[in-house]
This record gives C-alpha cells, sequence and structure tokens, in this order.
C-alpha cells in the first residue's frame, strides 16, 4: 500500500517536527519552558487539522479545488465584530474581557452568519452553490469596508490591539480557549464521521451525486455548517489564515493523487500539522521571531496559488 | 412502468416543460426527440428528480418519486446527463465502482465486484479499466459513464443525450449496448436523442416534444412518417425504407 505508507512518512514527520519543536534549545528551565510550548504547539496541531479538513470539505462541496472558504465572508465578520467589541467597548474589552467570552462571542457570530447564509441558498431549490459564494463575497467586502471604517474613527493607541488580531499570529495564540475550541472541534469532527462516505461522491458534482442516491441539498447543508464552525474555531484561535488550507489540501491532492476522501482528510491535516510545525520551528530559531509564521505561510500559500492558476489555465 | 402526469416546470415566465403527461413502457427504448429547446432535457431531468416540477407527479411503479428515499430512488433509476467533465484523478474501474454506492455506501462486497467487472466487460472496457479518465477520448470516457450508470443495476436508465460527440462507430456500439439491455436484460431505457435516424432504427417508442409540449407520441412507424416529423421539426423530410428500417432523409 503506497498510501499507508506515505501516510506513515507524514505522521513520522510531524511527530518529528513537534518533538523538535518541544525539546530544541529547551534549556535548564524545563519545567516551565515545556508545558507553554506543549500548549502553544496542540494549538498549532488543531489549528493546522481545523483548517485542512475545512477547506478540503469546501473544495468538495464546490467541485473546485482553488477556492477556500474565506470566500464565505467568515474572516472579516471575525476581523468585523473584534473592531466592533473595540469600538464600543475600548481596547481594555480585549485585554480585561474574559477569553473565553471573546471566543464565545466570535463563533457564535461566525456560525449564526453562516447559517443565515444558507438559508438564503437553500431557501430557493435548485440554487447554485456558486450563489452562495458570491453572496459570501460580497457580505465579505460589505464587512471589510465597514470593519475599516471603524477602525479609521477610533482611537490609534485601540487600533493598534486590534492590528494584533488582523494579522494570523502564532505566537500569541489565545491558547486560554484550547480546550474549549478543542471540545468543539472534536464535536464537528465526530458529526463529520456520517458524512465522511458521501464526500468522494460529491466530488463527482451535484447530479451524479443525487443520482447515486445522496439527499443533496441535506448534506451540502450539513458539511457547510461543520466547515463553518472549524473556520471559526480556527479564526478565533489564531486569526484569519484560511489560505493555509488552500495550500495543504493542494499538497495532500498532489503527494497522494486520489480521490478518496478517507486518506485525503488525514492526508491534508498531517501535511498541515507538518507545515505549521515546521513553519514554527523555523520562525522561532532560524528568523528568531523576526517574521512571522503567517507571513511565510502567505508568501508560499500565494506563490503556489500563482502556479496553480497558470497549470489550471494550461488545461 | 414510469407515469408522467401533467408535469409542468417554467424558468420566469417561459414554460419550458408544459402539461406533458406520458407513460413509458417497462423493458422498452423510449426515446425523446425534438427540436433545440423542446424542453426534452428538462423534462428527463424531472422523472429522475434531477429537478422538481413545478406541478404535476412523477410515478416510478406507482409509488411518487417525491415521496420516496433517494438512496431507494437510485437503486431503480439511474441517469445520466450530458456533460461530465471531471477534475478528478479517477481510473475507469473507480468511477464504474461508483455505480456501487447506492447498495454498498462506498463499502465495495465482493457480489458489487461482480456487478463492476460486468459492467466493465458490457461497455468493452476491459482494456482500459486502470486508464484515468483524463487520458481517455470522449467516446471511452462516454462508455466509462455509462458502464457506472449499468454497473447501478437499476431497472430504469435515464440518458440525456449518449450519443453527444461520438462517431458512428460508437455511437452504433452504444445503441446497441442500450437494445441488448433492453432485450436481454428487461431495462427501461429513455433517452434523449437528436439523430433522428438513430431513435428510428433502435428505440421501440418515440416521444416528440416541441414547445414543451408533446407533440406526437406512438410506435417507430407511427411517429417515423413525413407528416409528424413535419409537424414536429418544421421540415420537410422524405421517409425511405431501407433493409427495413425508415430513414429519414433531411439534407435538402
Amino acid at each position: 500500500m503506497r498510501e499507508k505508507s506515505k501516510l506513515i512518512i507524514l505522521i513520522v514527520l510531524a511527530a518529528a517536527f513537534i518533538a523538535g519543536y518541544m525539546f530544541i534549545e529547551l534549556g535548564p528551565n524545563w519545567d516551565y519552558a515545556l508545558p507553554r510550548r506543549a500548549e502553544k504547539i496542540a494549538a498549532i496541531c488543531l489549528t493546522g487539522t481545523v483548517i485542512a479538513v475545512a477547506t478540503l470539505l469546501f473544495q468538495t462541496v464546490t467541485n473546485n479545488r482553488i477556492l477556500t472558504p474565506s470566500i464565505i465572508g467568515l474572516d472579516s465578520l471575525y476581523m468585523l465584530v473584534q473592531t466592533t467589541l473595540v469600538f464600543f467597548l475600548g481596547s481594555t474589552s480585549l485585554t480585561v474581557m474574559n477569553k473565553q467570552v471573546n471566543f464565545a462571542i466570535s463563533i457564535g457570530f461566525m456560525v449564526v452568519f453562516a447559517l443565515i447564509l444558507y438559508r438564503l441558498l437553500f431557501r430557493r431549490e435548485g440554487q447554485s452553490i456558486y450563489f452562495l459564494l458570491l453572496l459570501g463575497l460580497i457580505f465579505g467586502t460589505f464587512f471589510g469596508s465597514f470593519t475599516s471604517f471603524m477602525q479609521v474613527l477610533i482611537d490609534p493607541n485601540e487600533f493598534q490591539i486590534i492590528q494584533d488580531r488582523m494579522f494570523a499570529s502564532f505566537n500569541n495564540i489565545q491558547t486560554e480557549v484550547l480546550i474549549m475550541a478543542a471540545i468543539i472541534t472534536a464535536a464537528a469532527l465526530l458529526y463529520l464521521m456520517k458524512f465522511v462516505k458521501y464526500l468522494d461522491v460529491l466530488s463527482l458534482g451535484k447530479e451524479t451525486a443525487i443520482n447515486l442516491g445522496v439527499d443533496y441539498d441535506y448534506t451540502v447543508k450539513r458539511l457547510l455548517v461543520i466547515i463553518s464552525i472549524l473556520i471559526s474555531v480556527a479564526t478565533a484561535l489564531v486569526g484569519p489564515i484560511t489560505f493555509l488550507g488552500l495550500l495543504v489540501v493542494n499538497v495532500a491532492y498532489e503527494m497522494f493523487k486520489t480521490y478518496k476522501h478517507s486518506v485525503l482528510i488525514f492526508a491534508s491535516a498531517l501535511v498541515s500539522v507538518v507545515a505549521l510545525a515546521g513553519g514554527q520551528i523555523l520562525v522561532e530559531h532560524v528568523f528568531t521571531f523576526s517574521t512571522q509564521l503567517s507571513v511565510i505561510i502567505n508568501f508560499v500559500g500565494g506563490v503556489y496559488f500563482i502556479y496553480l492558476l497558470l497549470r489550471e489555465s494550461k488545461k | 412502468m414510469v407515469e408522467v402526469q401533467s408535469i409542468s416546470k417554467s424558468y420566469g415566465l417561459k414554460a419550458v416543460v408544459d402539461n406533458v403527461s406520458v407513460n413509458i413502457q417497462k423493458s422498452k427504448i423510449t426515446s425523446f426527440i425534438g427540436p433545440n429547446g423542446a424542453g426534452k432535457s428538462t423534462l428527463l431531468s424531472i422523472i429522475s428528480r434531477l429537478m422538481s416540477a413545478d406541478t404535476g407527479e412523477v410515478l416510478i411503479d406507482g409509488q411518487k418519486i417525491k415521496e420516496t428515499k433517494n438512496r431507494d430512488l437510485a437503486k431503480k433509476i439511474a441517469i445520466l446527463k450530458q456533460s461530465n467533465h471531471l477534475s478528478l484523478r479517477l481510473s475507469v474501474r473507480d468511477l464504474v465502482s461508483f455505480g456501487r454506492f447506492p447498495y454498498s455506501q462506498g463499502k465495495l462486497t465482493k457480489e458489487d465486484q461482480v456487478y463492476i467487472d460486468e459492467a466493465i466487460r458490457y461497455m468493452e472496457l476491459e482494456d482500459l479499466q486502470d486508464r484515468y479518465l483524463d487520458q481517455l477520448s470522449g467516446g471511452q470516457k462516454q462508455r466509462a459513464f455509462i458502464a457506472m450508470t449499468i454497473a447501478q443495476d437499476t431497472e430504469y436508465i435515464l440518458l440525456d443525450e449518449p450519443l453527444n460527440n461520438l462517431d458512428m462507430k460508437h455511437s452504433v456500439q452504444i445503441m446497441k449496448v442500450l437494445r441488448k439491455l433492453a432485450d436481454d436484460l428487461g431495462k427501461t431505457i429513455l433517452i434523449v436523442i437528436h439523430d433522428i435516424n438513430f431513435a428510428s432504427v433502435y428505440s421501440d417508442y418515440i416521444v416528440a416534444l416541441k414547445d414543451g409540449k408533446i407533440e406526437a407520441q406512438g410506435t417507430v412507424n407511427e411517429i417515423i412518417t413525413s407528416l409528424t416529423l413535419k409537424q414536429v421539426y418544421g421540415m420537410d423530410m422524405s421517409i425511405q425504407e431501407i433493409n427495413n428500417q425508415k430513414i429519414c432523409v433531411y439534407f435538402s
């Protein structure tokens, strides 16, 4: 089984990077450093998995391999929520306010928004999924503009606080909410198990899926809800970082050359963990925090995205 | 039997299918013919529950399809639409295996493998079964998709322009397979077809649509007449009998 051996290589690689992150230059105060590093690497693994799975699902549902779920505007909504909180409650709200409460508010808003969007989409039968993307794009732009509007109005010092949240950062992960995030993710993934068998069929397109007996609207609706929960968790944990998903899912496709989601889910999650853990080691020990992991991801992801576009256009 | 009871479907103000009722006979090939935009494909999509009708009912073996579970329908009726471009890296055998999904839900049993082998043999794809879809010609791809619907082992097989983009050799090959499916295995086959000579030679019944309404329906001999075809297509055709088959000559 070549698939199995590739998966094992990825697992070993992921484990090596995680161990590397934990133990490189540990120093004498290991009893202080280890638990902190463990917390951080756990958050990195969680975020990586969540982003990878959400993007894989989204690409399957839309039958498009160059889309990321950020297109439905959840990232922008997250920024809007954060900015609104600072706008009305002041920057202290972000620092003083219970992190769990902020997390819950952000996730709540994102999921409710997604549900409203899907309600709009599925109210009329036979609506194309691209209608959803279009709506999401418009809402995303609207949220973005509204956010900038509020940001110009607030005190520059307060703006600094928001700016912190604007870029995904693995150096200041909200570890306080880690357990909550893990529980929500576990619940969402558990629910996903019910639909895994339909994913391969869904990737054949809507009509074939219906022909093969999939309750298309029902299944896609549930998958979209799972996707928005996962994306919300990742965004609330580290900030807007959906570009990573595009990168790792396509790497997983290229590596495994398969359509089987039972393999792809694990593969893309592992690729994601390898990329994030490896990248974070680079950031901390090679660049000594002079750059951010999200910058590297966006750079590599951007180059890869252009490569994908060029290759697709050649076909 | 498939009973279509006063089906209507409109996009905006335009009625694409307008109060159509038709009964499809079992174990026969029924061809839907008619000019472009007559509503043939839409009707086929409605019968196969890919679209829902605005009004009217479709009954399969006396059961309303709206009230039947989708998974059960997938064991009764298979539909293949015209455009099937996939960006997936899928081998022919993988694609045909998907036909077993309604039964196995993704976990193929030995019995499934037998059906898959059978379908591949039926469409003469043995040599191609490990090739990837993006390495196949249009005709080979079409045969692979038809093999998938055969593996689905449904009583009713609906095909939307299965001869699109195929040369004569492959068109004849596919029509012969359909004939065999109807005659040997008793499958009921509905096809939307543009070439009326293929419809005339290989089908049992013909339903002619025009502007969303049924213009004529009946056996091949009843429909393939200069008069009826003029009503449907609005052009003169002379009908020649060659080897006991009615051939329309419409090159004027």
